[in-house]
């Protein structure tokens, strides 16, 4: 009976999730409700956590409860600990979630909502979060090693090298994504600017209070800290209000471009305890308690979708960034429905603190299934939006006009309808002197919350929102780009190590700037060029670093692929071998079209030679042809970039392939490297300690 | 009620690292008495510097 009764409510969960996705999906022409994208969701990830994520670890990894893992072995009280698995889901879903299942989705939704959700939906249950468990299963089995090294001793030295550059290369272009996702934020915005600037001092007085003030109270220090953070909010409004502070905050997106870098620079030389941890710490609490509160905004409120499902832009020819439906929405959509970087964490970093090979499931398939959720609500925020406001805020002048009447006659035209008005109402609400090409997706994603909040919680703070929510993505892409810089140091001091064993001292101080520098001119490069082209930058730099996150996230799969293989498990091989073909097909399409199209938006080669041939037939206008050049030569540097990305791809792929035929015919292999089995001897009441 | 406000304090303690020393003094005394022990500054840099030596945040 029993048995009956949850058989029954599973057949039901099923029905209501099929309902719902079924819903969305044939839905045309009515306004749809945000209830059925948050019914769907729930519903397909129960059925895919149940389910699948419990077959794949009993069947597919054979999950041993009886196994020590690294962190009971290897128990040094610091970084290897044994962990109750609700902290470590914490942990590793603070690590995991960033900026970029925010982002990824709101720029997708010039496709219309179904696409980018769908793809979330089905991108995460079947790829993404069967990535990030299989690499926290395989990491926790090789006593925690890293990616790179499992790549190293598993498939050969090609897989470990190939690992290695992926991950530097995609943190280079992921930092100056991010980048300029700020500089956008806060060009023209001396409010956003103030409050952006201020969260710097206030990580500096946690930092010193958490050190010398009181050391280790981590708690209060927060405390203060998110205080603080909430009491900039409305400082920078004062400012923007004042007439003779509001111009030192007042600044060109090039200058902005710059400070950024300069801040990039001092976070990677600076000690950490006094910029990078406790920013951390701030960035945590607001990043949870603000995804918190929209899932429970959007709850309450249930505000409906107003953007079609399908829009023309399906086509190609979308504003916000050029390329079809197929493969751009999956190299778009990261983040959120699959993410290489997370690979990073699983492997190395999450094993350390798992203290039973059983949490695997709920911490490496929950908590990317939680990190769907959040490219959900981005999706949602996004989409509640009149669309005619979405395109007008994300809308590159480049492509719309410079002048707002070129801009909403344009979007008018495609049956977007908006008026100058409308959005001048909406900026001043907000607080901004204007939203036209606001690009990068952070200011149509602070609209898109701050009316959500606004509706929920009381309209008269609009501005406040706005600028929250605005604090909000600033302060945990500035935690990337200066946690990413200094990865990035390590990771380059390691490799120059190699060629002169001073560069290698992470200590030394010349070696430390001169590295540091070395990676910041690297993104600052990305990021400069970004602000200086006037189709916003976005459109080139946000699928370079999809194309490099998919790149990462093939590594991963192909790891795994190589590893079940080589456990002879060629029959459950699909589980990771489906979702690396399709991101082997998703990302050789995306950067072939990147490559090869005539189309000037979409092709990197052809963008270069229509701008070489207006350029030489000085046609071109004296502002536009100034950064020519510069704009020529990153479109073939960017070209190339691409080829590297899908020549380092399949060439491990191969490799992996030939690690596997050579396995099943019989031929040796270098050996599995799983750590030998040792059983556990912790007994459950630690957790409670 | 209250018990379950003490749980959440100590989860919250947990998770901010609010507690390591705490866990470095216990973890001490099972397994290494009579090492040297770090004062709460010496131990909370070396957790902090330690702590950002890798890749620990994600995009």
């Amino acid at each position: 009976m029993n048995n009956l009764l949850k058989n029954s409510i599973w057949v039901l969960i099923a029905a209501l999730g099929a309902a719902a996705v079924g819903g969305i999906a044939l839905n045309r022409g009515e306004n749809i409700n945000t209830l059925w994208f948050i019914t769907a969701a729930l519903c397909v990830y129960a059925i895919a956590y149940r389910f699948y994520a419990a077959w794949i670890a009993a069947t597919v990894l054979v999950i041993d409860e009886t196994r020590a893992t690294p962190a009971e072995r290897l128990d040094n009280g610091r970084d290897f600990v044994p962990t109750n698995k609700w902290i470590v889901f914490g942990h590793h879903f603070a690590a995991i979630a960033g900026p970029g299942p925010l982002v990824g989705p709101t720029l997708a939704a010039q496709f219309g909502y179904l696409p980018g959700t769908l793809w979330i939906l089905f991108g995460a249950v079947l790829g993404g979060c069967v990535q990030d468990m299989v690499t926290l299963f395989l990491s926790t089995r090789r006593d925690a090693k890293s990616l790179g090294q499992m790549a190293r001793d598993e498939l050969g030295a090609l897989g470990g090298t190939a690992a290695l550059i992926g991950t530097f290369a995609i943190m280079i272009i992921l930092i100056a994504v991010l980048g300029l996702v700020v500089v956008n934020a806060m060009k023209h915005s001396p409010w956003a600017t103030a409050t952006v600037s201020a969260t710097i001092p206030i990580a500096m007085i946690v930092g010193l209070y958490m050190r010398s003030f009181r050391p280790g109270q981590v708690l209060e220090a927060s405390a203060l800290g998110v205080a603080l953070l909430l009491l900039s909010v409305v400082g920078g409004g004062w400012i923007d209000h004042n007439p003779t502070l509001r111009v030192w905050f007042d600044h060109e997106g090039l200058m902005l471009a710059w400070c950024v870098m300069a801040y990039g620079f001092a976070a990677a030389i600076l000690p950490v305890w006094l910029l990078l941890a406790p920013r951390d710490y701030l960035s945590t609490y607001v990043k949870l308690g603000t995804i918190t509160l929209l899932a429970v905004a959007i709850i309450m409120l249930q505000p409906t979708v107003k953007m079609p499902a399908l829009t023309q832009f399906i086509d190609g020819t979308g504003p916000i960034f050029g390329g079809k439906l197929f493969p751009f929405v999956f190299i778009t959509i990261a983040c959120g429905a699959i993410s290489g970087f997370h690979s990073l964490i699983a492997s190395g970093t999450t094993p350390k603190l798992l203290s039973n090979e059983r949490d695997i499931r709920m911490i490496g398939y929950g908590g990317m299934l939680l990190e769907s959720f959040v490219a959900i609500m981005a999706m949602m925020a996004a989409t509640v939006l009149d669309p005619g406001v979405f395109f007008a805020i994300n809308s590159p002048a480049g492509v719309v006009g410079k002048e707002a009447i070129d801009a909403v006659a344009k979007i008018s035209s495609w049956g977007f309808p908006v008026t100058v008005d409308q959005m001048q109402l909406l900026a001043s609400q907000m607080g901004e002197a204007t939203l036209f090409a606001r690009t990068g997706g952070a200011p149509s994603l602070a609209v898109g919350m701050a009316s959500i909040f606004g509706s929920a919680f009381g309209e008269s703070m609009l501005a406040l929102w706005y600028h929250f929510a605005i604090m909000f993505e600033a302060i945990f892409i500035l935690t990337t780009l200066d946690a990413g810089t200094r990865v990035g140091r390590f990771m380059l001091q390691d490799m120059l190590g190699n060629i002169w064993p001073k560069l290698g001292e992470t200590s030394w101080t010349p070696s430390v700037v001169l590295t540091s520098a070395l990676v910041v001119a690297g993104w600052g490069y990305f990021l400069y060029i970004g602000v200086i082209d006037p189709n916003g930058g976005v459109n080139i730099l946000w699928p370079l670093f999809g194309i490099a996150n998919q790149m990462l996230a093939a590594i991963a799969l192909c790891v795994a692929t190589g590893i079940l293989v080589k456990s002879g498990k060629l029959k459950y091989a699909w589980v990771t071998g489906v979702p690396l073909a399709w991101l082997v097909t998703i990302t050789s399409t995306a950067a072939w079209e990147k490559i090869t199209s005539d189309n000037i938006r979409i092709g990197f080669f052809s963008a270069a030679n229509d701008l070489a041939d207006k350029l030489a037939a000085g046609t071109l206008p004296p502002e536009k042809a100034a950064v020519a050049p510069q704009l020529i030569f990153n479109q073939h540097l960017d070209g190339w970039l691409t080829l590297f990305f899908v020549a380092l791809l399949w060439l491990i792929v191969f490799d992996m392939l030939r690690v596997c035929s050579r396995y099943l015919a019989g031929k040796p292999v270098l050996p599995l490297a799983e750590a030998p089995h040792s059983p556990s001897c912790l007994v459950e009441d630690w957790v409670r300690d | 009620m209250l018990s379950k406000l003490k749980s959440f304090w100590r989860i919250l303690r947990r998770l901010s690292g609010d507690d390591a020393y705490e866990r470095y003094l216990r973890h001490h005394a099972e397994h290494h008495q009579g090492a040297m022990l770090l004062s709460k500054e010496a131990f909370f840099k070396q957790w902090q510097d330690e702590k950002w030596n890798g890749i620990k945040r994600c995009c």
